[in-house]
């Protein structure tokens, strides 16, 4: 009977055991976007320099939509240069990077692309509805969108040149 | 005089039913109660509904739009899962593995309660055993050396 109650305690701590295992295991912050592999949402927007922009516009190009503030220190301050360096790099190439500045106001904005010279068209999401379509829940998060205008890939954190060069690549 | 306070105490209570009744159904409401539902992305555990950041109210801003444009709460709720997946929805969908996340609570509820039972009932059973055998009769040898023993003691 003992060995019988024994055996039980240790059957039922198992599974408990194994739930805590697999949730240390993964990152809560990690949430897998359902929009990878799909149409990439459309977007109309006005930049900073007060031209105006649309994926449906950019159809047939590879398009680098990337979300980020000026207050996401120091993540968005890490990427800024790599992301113009692929700007710079890759545009005649026919590859468009677009910058999405969310939750943030007009002036620090333009002092963070003053302040890393990005020249890559920026714009801002006063109402945060082309962050909500994306499923944006932090910044900074980098969608890689393919000609055919399907998200390829979505990157949430900081990119590094490494990961850029690999999924423009993977897209040109 | 008494019938006219009668009719005013009814007019104002149809008239506080049918205020409380139209701010039910009112768009606001309906944002807030679909909100409720609604994991906000950048909060720990907190509703779209309740939290105070600038992404929750955005969210607030476009199920209402939404809702102002004729849109019904399931379609709200299908938009908002296709973009952030079913983890945006505080409770899961009554569906599949899901169904686990709704029943492994009142299984275990049930299990405790059994096992609860099953050992009062085995702590009374073995309780009356002991007092059965409190009331029988003791051995004769022990009652007259306890009885001589006692007499010593009187001594």
């Amino acid at each position: 009977m003992a060995t019988w109650k024994k055996l039980s305690l240790l059957l039922s701590i198992i599974p408990i055991l194994l739930l805590l295992a697999y949730g240390f295991k993964t990152n809560p912050r990690e949430v897998p976007s359902p929009l990878v592999g799909r149409q990439a949402p459309p977007f109309a927007m006005t930049m900073f320099d007060g031209s105006s922009n649309s994926l449906e516009a950019l159809r047939g190009k590879p398009v680098v939509l990337n979300f980020w503030a000026s207050w996401c220190f120091p993540a968005c301050y890490e990427e800024a240069p790599y992301l113009e360096a692929a700007w710079q790099a890759y545009r005649d190439r026919g590859l468009i990077v677009i910058g999405v500045d969310i939750q943030d106001r007009d002036a620090d904005a333009k002092a963070f692309i003053e302040r890393f010279k990005l020249s890559f068209p920026n714009a801002p999401d006063p109402q945060g509805k082309i962050t909500i379509d994306y499923g944006v829940y932090g910044v900074p998060e980098t969608f890689f969108i393919k000609r055919d205008g399907t998200i390829h890939y979505k990157h949430v954190g900081a990119l590094d040149a490494k990961v850029l060069k690999a999924k423009i690549d993977e897209m040109l | 005089m008494r019938k006219t306070f009668l009719a005013l105490l009814i007019a104002g209570v149809l008239v506080a039913a049918w205020a409380s009744a139209a701010l039910a159904g009112s768009l606001e409401e309906q944002t807030l109660r679909l909100a409720a539902e609604l994991r906000c992305p950048v909060c720990q555990n907190l509703s779209v509904a309740d939290s105070p950041s600038e992404m929750a109210t955005q969210m607030r801003g476009l199920i209402h739009e939404k809702l102002k444009n004729g849109e019904s709460p399931e379609q709200i709720r299908s938009y908002f899962v296709s973009r952030y997946g079913e983890w945006v929805l505080l409770a899961p969908t009554r569906q599949g593995f899901n169904w686990l996340a709704w029943l492994l609570p009142f299984v275990a509820i049930l299990g405790g309660g059994g096992i609860i039972v099953v050992t009062i009932r085995r702590s009374i059973r073995r309780g009356q055993k002991s007092n059965a055998d409190a009331s029988r009769p003791l051995d004769p040898r022990y009652t007259s050396r306890l009885d001589a023993e006692l007499k010593e003691e009187e001594r």
